[in-house]
């Protein structure tokens, strides 16, 4: 085709649903993704659950979570650093992304086993995120949507406020293909070390990115540099501590640790550093990927003792163990000294004394001691003694670009673009200033997809 | 834990991947197994394999299938566990390596059994009898009288009846002799009758690719219920001959006739369909080094049940003879190798299933 209606950057959720939503309006549709065949969606390959308002329970929600419980969510998360109108535009076509998704053959199922906790406000792909991936791509090359795998988007040609063509980077070299319509759902820049060194310095390096390689923002940053405005910073991203053991890329879900609560993190000086009882799942998990990025080395250590071991979701490396404190020190290459003192002293400044309930705030804690542990504390004294090495894992970067409610770019002058529409982690800024709430990566790839689809073929017609 | 070989050792790797992730949760009876245990026995691993049905849903559905670093392949890596599980709790002891060698050993028995019965008919009749039985009243019966039939088929029943006992209890003694009672072997056999775990979570299995487009479960049904049909047409016979005294050959509209035909169409249908889906099929799903032995199951089923489909449309020609040799070659040998090679699956399978449905129901019962 010399000219497609709709040109799609991106394999992922927020692309497929773009993709799918104009094709089903009657354009032609092509798109271009970056990863080879295996490795297509990046990271929504790695889900597994989205957020979606709903009113009633269903066969596979317990219960009703509705818009507002949803928006109040988000402000919580985010402290209020939000797009109001548009999050609240977002809560409320979620109700509808629940039937949509289903309909382009995607399969839910209940929650799955650890993460009860969310089974009233998330929705389980049955099979997970690759499951959920392959049903749409099998909806959309049913309906005719041209894929073509190893095509990465690099640069765009934009007259005013208008797309025209785009230049793309193939195995056989670099081609120009022209579009009336562009949606850019190429995911975050996360997987680009020196980009992340603009926001955080030399830190980034020892930064492990959760999933695809192939998010490195390529295209965020010829949009930017083309005249689209800009949303966040480079710092601001969801970073949770993860398995220092991982791989630097796509180590997935099962390098995740949520056992913090049950022990006490020290950093390479064997020092507490932070208040492991602060608050339950999941912000107590979203907060240490950001903490351990601030200590020397980006490295820390939980640390816990045999009656805990089997408390929370196994995950792939075991624990580092041994018979003594000391002994773990020495496995550690922490000084054991330091380490038998901290533990002593946090063992001594423990008060205590209630049932200790991991799922919500219990009241066991210590006294006296900098920084408290003010729930979950309990002593760490029975043999053998574990510890996990952990680091900051990056799940995706919130900088990209500002767009408005119907999902079009937004240019430097504050006017909407023409004919371009982004979707997705290159846009998630906009609803995310700060913090994350589970599931809603899926919600803003699915609403903002769809919509950008729809208006990349309304454009044309 | 340590294992006793390199493919229990990988199921024991992926085990505790798949445990950390639980994405396949809701695909299949597997994931919700595993879920119940943080580290696996030899006994266990294999308990998971034969859970496994090798619909090849979580294959297409990991994150970290090859040539992800992971390497998470869980049905191939099941498939070769449940392979060599066959082997490793057959009876006795020296027949173990006619696993990996069950092709041949196949072809080399049906060769022998059928020239044997061959012999054997033109040695204890008269001469040309082998082409003329057709037109004797007893018909197959002229070559080979009732009670040499009984006893010889019989005898080779009951050892294999003997043979697959002992196997199917060594398995079930290494999974732990689980404390089931009568309801999950109700829940088992409705289980294993409707083959619930062969449909990828709902979607459907997958074969050649990534499409969920595989017809296995069908051709299984065709299979399973053909050889099901057929020995109930072998066991009313027997009640007819002993209860009744109401000998063979029977018209074709008989009871025992009507169900061998329509076991034989099975078992014809069926086969066919399984071998051309095996074909088709990725091989990184399957196992290693035992293709003989599954293409041989599947030939086993098609020649008994094509010999004998045959039997019932050409019983009255000069071929009754060499048909029936080469159906009862075929019934024999089939009886003799069914506790040395994949016939043990299905029992295999309805035990796993059923200690699944004993391992859901305690860990769903309300704790006191
Ligand atoms: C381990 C993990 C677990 C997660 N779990 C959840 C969860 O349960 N629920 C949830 O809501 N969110 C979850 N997230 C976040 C979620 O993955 C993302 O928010 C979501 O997948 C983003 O979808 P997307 O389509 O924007 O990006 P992606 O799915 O990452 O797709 C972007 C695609 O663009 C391609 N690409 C990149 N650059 C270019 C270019 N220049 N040209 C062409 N193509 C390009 C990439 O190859 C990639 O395939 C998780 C993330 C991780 C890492
Ligand atoms: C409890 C009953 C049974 C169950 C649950 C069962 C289940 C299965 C499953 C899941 C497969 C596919 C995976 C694999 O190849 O191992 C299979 C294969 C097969 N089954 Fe069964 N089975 C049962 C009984 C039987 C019986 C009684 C027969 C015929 C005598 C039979 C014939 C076959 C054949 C021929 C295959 C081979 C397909 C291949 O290799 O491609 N099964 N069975
Ligand atoms: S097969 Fe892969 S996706 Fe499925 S549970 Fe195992 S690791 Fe997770
Ligand atoms: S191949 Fe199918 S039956 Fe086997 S573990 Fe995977 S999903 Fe379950």
């Amino acid at each position: 085709m010399a000219v497609w209606d709709v040109l799609v950057a991106g394999g992922g959720n927020a692309a497929l649903c773009a993709a799918i939503a104009a094709r089903r309006a009657g354009r032609s549709v092509l798109v271009l993704e970056k990863a080879p065949k295996f490795y297509r969606g990046g990271n929504t390959r790695h889900t597994r659950n989205m957020r979606c308002a709903h009113d009633t329970a269903t066969g596979t929600l317990t219960g009703p979570y509705t818009g507002d419980e949803f928006m109040e969510d988000l402000l919580r998360v985010t402290s209020g650093n939000t797009d109001e109108a548009l999050s609240r535009m977002m809560i409320d076509r979620s109700y509808e992304m629940l039937d949509w998704i289903q309909q382009q053959g995607v399969r839910f199922q209940p929650s799955l086993g650890g993460t009860l906790s969310l089974g009233r406000t998330n929705s389980f792909f049955l099979g997970g995120g690759r499951s959920m991936l392959n049903a749409l791509y099998r909806t959309a090359e049913g309906l005719g949507v041209e894929i073509r795998y190893e095509h990465e988007v690099t640069e765009v040609e934009i007259d005013g406020p208008s797309f025209r063509a785009a230049t793309v980077t193939t195995p056989a070299g670099p081609t120009r293909i022209e579009a009336r319509s562009l949606v850019a759902a190429s995911g975050g820049f996360q997987a680009d070390i020196d980009w992340l060194k603009q926001g955080w310095g030399d830190r980034a390096e020892n930064f492990l990115i959760r999933g695809t390689p192939y998010n490195k923002g390529s295209l965020t940053r010829a949009l930017i540099d083309s005249g689209v405005r800009q949303i966040g910073d480079a710092t601001q991203c969801h970073a949770v501590a993860i398995d220092a053991r991982a791989p630097q890329f796509d180590g997935g879900i099962i390098t995740r640790l949520d056992c913090v609560v049950f022990g006490i993190v020290v950093n390479k000086h064997a020092k507490r550093f932070y208040d492991e009882g602060e608050d339950i799942w999941p912000k107590r998990y979203a907060i240490w990927g950001r903490l351990v990025a601030d200590q020397p080395d980006q490295i820390a250590w939980i640390l816990f003792d045999a009656p805990n071991l089997e408390k929370f979701m196994p995950s792939l490396f075991p624990p580092i163990e041994a018979g003594s404190i000391a002994e773990l020190a020495e496995k550690l290459s922490l000084d054991p000294a330091q380490l038998v003192e901290t533990v002593e002293t946090f063992n001594a400044s423990v008060v205590g004394g209630r049932p200790f309930n991991h799922v919500e705030p219990d009241g066991n804690r210590t006294e006296g001691l900098t920084p408290e542990k003010s729930n979950w504390a309990q002593r760490i004294e029975t043999a053998p003694f574990y510890a996990y090495p952990v680091r900051p894992g990056i799940t995706f970067t919130y900088l990209g670009v500002r767009v408005d409610d119907r999902a079009r770019m937004v240019m430097q002058d504050g006017q909407p673009a023409e004919n371009m529409f982004a979707a997705g982690e290159i846009m998630a800024g906009n609803v995310l200033g700060q913090g994350y709430a589970a599931g809603i990566g899926m919600t803003i790839g699915a609403v903002f997809g769809r919509l950008a689809g729809q208006g990349a073929a309304a454009h044309v017609s | 834990m340590s294992h006793s070989t390199p493919a229990l050792t990988e199921a024991d790797r992926l085990m505790t991947v798949c445990n950390s992730c639980r994405y396949c949760e809701g695909l299949c009876a597997v994931f919700p197994a595993m879920e119940l245990k943080r580290s696996f026995s030899d006994g266990d691993l294999n308990h998971l394999a034969n859970l496994c049905h090798n619909c090849g849903a979580c294959y297409h559905d990991c994150q970290f299938t090859p040539p992800h670093e992971f390497a998470v392949n869980v049905p191939g890596t099941l498939a070769q566990v449940r392979a060599e599980s066959y082997a490793h709790y057959a009876w006795p002891k020296a027949a173990r390596p006619l696993f990996a060698r069950h092709g041949t050993a196949l072809a080399i028995g049906m060769t022998l059994v059928t020239a044997l019965f061959i012999l054997g008919f033109v040695a204890a009749n008269e001469p040309g009898a082998l082409l003329t039985a057709h037109l004797d009243d007893a018909r197959f019966y002229a070559l080979l009288p009732h009670e040499a039939m009984v006893a010889l088929f019989g005898a080779a029943f009951l050892w294999m009846l003997l043979a697959v006992f002992m196997g199917a209890r060594a398995f079930w003694r290494d999974t732990g002799t689980p404390q089931t009672e009568l309801r999950d072997h109700t829940q088992a056999t409705l289980d294993a009758a409707r083959l619930r775990y062969l449909d990828g979570g709902g979607m459907g299995c997958f074969n050649e690719d990534d499409q969920p487009t595989d017809r296995r479960r069908l051709w299984h049904h065709f299979t399973f219920y053909g050889f099901l049909l057929c020995l109930g047409a072998t066991s009313l016979a027997t009640v007819y001959h002993y209860v009744f005294g109401w000998e063979a050959p029977y018209t074709w509209h008989s009871g025992p006739a009507l169900l061998g035909i329509a076991g034989g169409i099975g078992l014809v249908i069926g086969p066919l369909g399984l071998l051309s889906a095996k074909r088709a099929r990725m091989q990184e799903l399957g196992a290693v080094g035992f293709r003989g032995m599954e293409v041989g199951f599947i030939l086993m089923l098609l020649i008994t049940g094509a010999s004998g489909l045959a039997l019932r449309v050409l019983g009255e020609t000069a071929l009754l003879g060499p048909l029936l040799a080469l159906h009862l070659g075929a019934v024999l040998t089939f009886f003799l190798s069914m506790p040395y090679g994949k016939f043990v699956h299905g029992l295999y399978r309805y035990l796993a299933l059923s200690r699944h449905a004993r391992d859901m129901r305690v860990a769903l019962a309300p704790k006191r």
